[in-house]
């Protein structure tokens, strides 16, 4: 039976090593979509232009934006002349925010009084936008801070802000993982999805069947090579975060894969399930997408799990990408306390072998 | 006659292909003709057909259809040709009125042009009370017929069918062939490509295609005469008629050999002798009959013999006496919906037997055939292979049998070697055996110049072969072999045949479906599975004097089946 089981792992690898389609698909191409995915990232908020209309002359204006013109996120400045510019420059995103100062800036400030400074953002690139906020309040806090100082006043209360686990609120740091977590399960997928299907379009699968392999050992046979595919590939994405992302790994590397080793566990349980429903790859293909975009969208890769309707949370839950997103993080961020990696680690348990089980079942129907 | 198609030194290149498709070949289609054009898979058809059709582009000389360039004046060649690939591309979920709107369409038939021609094609073709079936739902022969009615729209001058004929019924195939012979009639110029060499027969001129060269290039009439005198049959042999062929095949003076049901027929080298009876153990009562050369004899003849190595197989170990029946069908029956794919099929297949299940595409054979290897499970009845139920079996019950399937099913990324030891290992050979064993396949199917290819890129060949020794190399007591040589060339199908033949006479049962009725003629015993029934059952011999009667009295294997499949459904007749 080992020697079956052996044979079978043996064969699916070499295949998937030999056919340059699947090293491309499997091996490559997930890497090399982390990276794209954090380059598209850290673009939406670099290359940023600012527009200035400045309608004040006093100092305390020029102060203030040469403040914002000092600030790394703004690559170039654009001053508009007119206060009918700024829509078209809005418009034609000729700038993705507008500060408009008020002829009464500085005259104000000089009589202590509080003035006021508008900043208008491009809603379209609302990601951006936040921000871009964040930035802009940051400097305009500094810069009342420092006026206090100088003033040798004390604002009433202030507040300190220390963001943990990312103490710049990088966006890639929180983007990374959860990224990571979703491109392991699109090549868990890939893999498993299409083994099956392949083989019963190619006419191998009967072959299989006729010889003594029994179901559940051309099971094993395909999960294993998927799950050890799925573990290169996310090897690779794991080295080139680290190497070309500088996102440090806080937690322990080997509860993450062994996380890992479960997560991929469900995720090739449920391709398989989708493989053996199918007769062909094509099939296979529409099915897999049809159940892992909805799942991608409820597992906290885009919005948090916690702001969903309760029957949404439930079906997150059954989710093992909802699971392994909150381990990587945990991993990448921080040192997470035992109890938090076994909590999701678990329901993905659960999950593996519901779905193993399932698609042993269905692949036995399916064969007659 | 004048030449429509004329053609000089043709020759197309693949990339990634050590040898060409087609190799200088130069030959003219006379109008009004129907040209067959004849050769195994693989050996330039289609590329030919395609060159004339104006959908490739030649490498070397030049093709002139009616004073046209097929590529440079694509469309004037296109107004007069209609070409039918193998596949035609028929609408499958468009019913058959559909089908002909959108060819009409796309040729621009419009109004009572296309009225009158539907109305014409449809009688033609017979398709007539089968307007609103989707195309999908056709028989293989209704397929064929309303792919021809397609193609023929608009008249064409020169009509180009690909395999027409191929998952065709008999009885279709012969409909098929009057419905072409009647468009030559209009005047209409036909080339009939097949690797049936039967049909070939029938055409007015053939050319012969092997791997790439134009090897005859004529009447049928004179290639057969190449062979007059040199064809016989030895009958009435006593005893084993696979040990009398054994013997005869090694004959210096043989140059091809087959079975014919309980027959063997020779075909002799050029002024030989025949050898003597008694030194091929035929037996007392046997004697050398003369016969009617066929196509193929004079085929196997052009491309310098059959295959006459003895089989490796051959005095290979006997397999175990412990079973007598080695396959029982009882009450075999399968439905897909309201669709009875086999109905109440019965049989026993004695051990060291070769049985065939003899039928058209979709009669039922496939269907009983992988309800016998437990492929497929029973509406109701029961299969059992040397007394056990391949569904619920033990996976050691699965173990001591062989399965080659219909199309090529090994794993085409790795290389023969790779393929060799993964069935190796899945049928549990391991370390010295192991071994021994695939050594023992590489020697016997010459394979060790293949080794490291992919096998998805040998030649047809080849793959057969390796095919058949991932098949053969656990030494299974029972092989299921699924049309195992449609589209071979005749002398690897000769090769095939004489390792199944050396494996039959150690006790091998070979159970094997085909459509390739000439192939029924190597069986033991048949059963002619039509419409999901068995309408018969019994030797090649049986079968055939079942169906003689004072106009045919020497009906072959197709005259039988029809006549029985005609006999049935009288029978059935409301």
């Amino acid at each position: 039976m080992w020697q079956r089981i052996y044979a079978l792992i043996v064969k699916e690898l070499l295949a998937s090593a030999r056919d340059p389609q699947t090293r491309w698909v499997v091996l490559f191409s997930p890497p090399f979509l982390l990276l794209i995915y954090a380059f598209a990232i850290t673009q939406e908020v670099s290359d940023v232009t600012l527009a200035v209309y400045n309608q004040d002359h006093g100092n305390a204006s020029v102060e203030l934006i040469s403040r914002f013109e000092g600030a790394e996120v703004f690559d170039q400045i654009i001053h508009l002349r007119a206060g009918a510019d700024i829509a078209p420059t809005i418009d034609a995103r000729r700038a993705t925010l507008v500060m408009r100062v008020g002829e009464d800036f500085s005259r104000r400030l000089e009589r202590g009084e509080s003035a006021e400074v508008q900043l208008i953002l491009d809603g379209r690139r609302s990601n951006t936008a936040q921000i871009l906020l964040g930035y802009s309040s940051r400097i305009v806090e500094t810069y009342n801070q420092e006026r206090l100082d100088r003033l040798r006043a004390t604002a009433p209360v202030r507040l300190v802000q220390r963001t943990w686990f990312n103490p710049n609120l990088e966006p890639l740091w929180s983007a990374v993982p959860a990224l990571f977590a979703v491109l392991v399960a699109v090549v868990g997928f890939m893999v498993s999805a299409l083994s099956i299907a392949r083989e019963r379009e190619l006419g191998t699968f009967e072959q299989l069947l006729v010889s003594p392999l029994r179901p559940f050992e051309i099971l094993i046979g395909k999960s294993v090579p998927a799950l050890l595919i799925a573990l290169t590939s996310a090897s690779a994405m794991l080295v080139l975060g680290m190497l070309f992302l500088n996102v440090p790994i806080r937690g322990s590397l080997a509860l993450l894969f062994f996380g890992m080793v479960v997560y991929l566990a469900a995720i090739v349980g449920i391709g398989l399930f989708i493989s053996s429903l199918a007769k062909t790859q094509q099939q296979a293909i529409i099915g897999l997408f049809m159940y892992m975009v909805p799942a991608v969208l409820i597992s906290g890769y885009a919005t948090p799990v916690e702001n969903m309707p309760d029957w949404l949370q439930g079906l997150a839950a059954a989710t093992p990408i909802t699971h392994f997103i909150v381990i990587s993080k945990a991993v990448y961020l921080r040192e997470a306390p035992l109890w938090l990696y076994f909590s999701h680690i678990w329901p993905m348990a659960l999950i593996a072998a519901a779905s193993l089980l399932a698609a042993t079942w269905l692949f036995r129907r399916r064969t007659g | 006659m004048v030449a429509l198609v004329t053609i000089e030194g043709l020759t197309k290149r693949f990339p990634k292909q050590a040898e060409p498709a087609l190799r200088s070949v130069s030959t003219q289609i006379r109008s009004g003709h129907i040209v067959g054009l004849v050769g195994p898979d693989g050996s330039g058809k289609t590329t030919f057909l395609r060159l004339i059709a104006g959908l490739l582009r030649a490498d070397e000389g030049g093709i002139d259809v009616g004073g046209f360039d097929p590529v440079a004046n694509a469309k004037e060649v296109r107004a007069r040709i209609a070409y039918m690939p193998q596949r035609f591309g028929l609408y499958e979920d468009l019913s058959v009125e559909e089908n002909l709107n959108l060819y009409a369409d796309l040729r621009g038939l419009v109004g009572s042009a296309r009225k009158a021609t539907f109305e014409r094609l449809l009688d033609f073709t017979g398709l007539a009370p089968f307007t609103g079936r989707l195309a999908g739902a056709l028989s293989g022969g209704m397929k064929q017929k309303l792919g021809l009615a397609c193609a023929l729209v608009v008249t064409p001058e020169l009509l180009l069918l690909d395999e027409p004929s191929v998952g065709v019924d008999p009885i279709s195939r012969r409909e098929l062939w009057r419905m072409v012979s009647r468009l030559t009639d209009e005047g209409i110029t036909v080339v009939w490509a097949t690797a049936y060499l039967d049909e070939a027969e029938k055409c007015e001129t053939v050319l012969v295609l092997s791997e790439g060269d134009l090897i005859f290039d004529g009447r049928p009439a004179d290639l057969a005469a190449r062979v007059d005198g040199r064809v016989f049959m030895i009958e009435g042999i006593e005893g084993d008629r696979r040990y009398v062929l054994n013997k005869a095949r090694q004959h210096e003076a043989v140059m091809d050999g087959t079975i014919q049901a309980s027959d063997v027929r020779l075909l002799l080298n050029e002024n030989a002798h025949a050898p003597s009876l008694a030194s091929i153990g035929a037996g007392d009562e046997a004697r050398l009959q003369p016969v009617a050369p066929r196509f193929e004899d004079a085929f196997i003849d052009l491309i310098g013999g059959g295959f006459r190595a003895e089989s490796p197989f051959a005095g290979g170990s006997e397999r175990s006496h412990d079973i007598a029946i080695a396959v029982e069908a009882r009450g075999l029956t399968r439905m897909f919906g309201s669709f009875t794919a086999a109905s109440e099929i019965s049989f026993d297949v004695r051990r060291g037997e070769v049985f065939g299940l003899i039928g058209p595409n979709g009669a039922g054979k496939s269907t009983t055939f992988k309800m016998l290897s437990g492929l497929l499970k029973p509406t109701s009845g029961e299969a059992r292979i040397a007394g056990v139920d391949l569904r619920t079996a033990a996976s050691e019950a699965r173990a001591r049998l062989g399965y080659m399937a219909q199309k090529f099913s090994l794993y085409g990324d790795l290389s023969t070697m790779q393929n060799l030891r993964f069935f190796a290992r899945v049928y549990g050979l391991t370390g010295a055996r192991q071994r021994t064993m695939i050594a023992r396949m590489i020697e016997s199917f010459a394979l060790t110049d293949k080794l490291d290819e992919n096998s998805g890129q040998l030649p047809l060949g080849f793959k057969q072969r390796l095919s058949l020794a991932c098949a053969v190399m656990h030494e299974p007591d029972v092989l299921f072999l699924d049309e195992p040589t449609s589209g071979v060339d005749p002398r690897t199908r000769r090769e095939f045949w004489a390792h199944i033949n050396a494996m039959v006479t150690n006790g091998v049962t070979v159970i094997v479906t085909t459509h390739f009725l000439d192939e029924a003629e190597y069986c033991d015993r048949a059963a002619l599975i039509y419409r999901g029934q068995m309408i018969a059952l019994g030797t090649p011999a049986e079968l055939k004097a079942q169906a003689a009667s004072s106009t045919m009295p020497n009906p072959t294997f197709e005259d039988a089946f029809i006549a029985l499949v005609e006999e049935n459904e009288a029978v059935n007749a409301p």
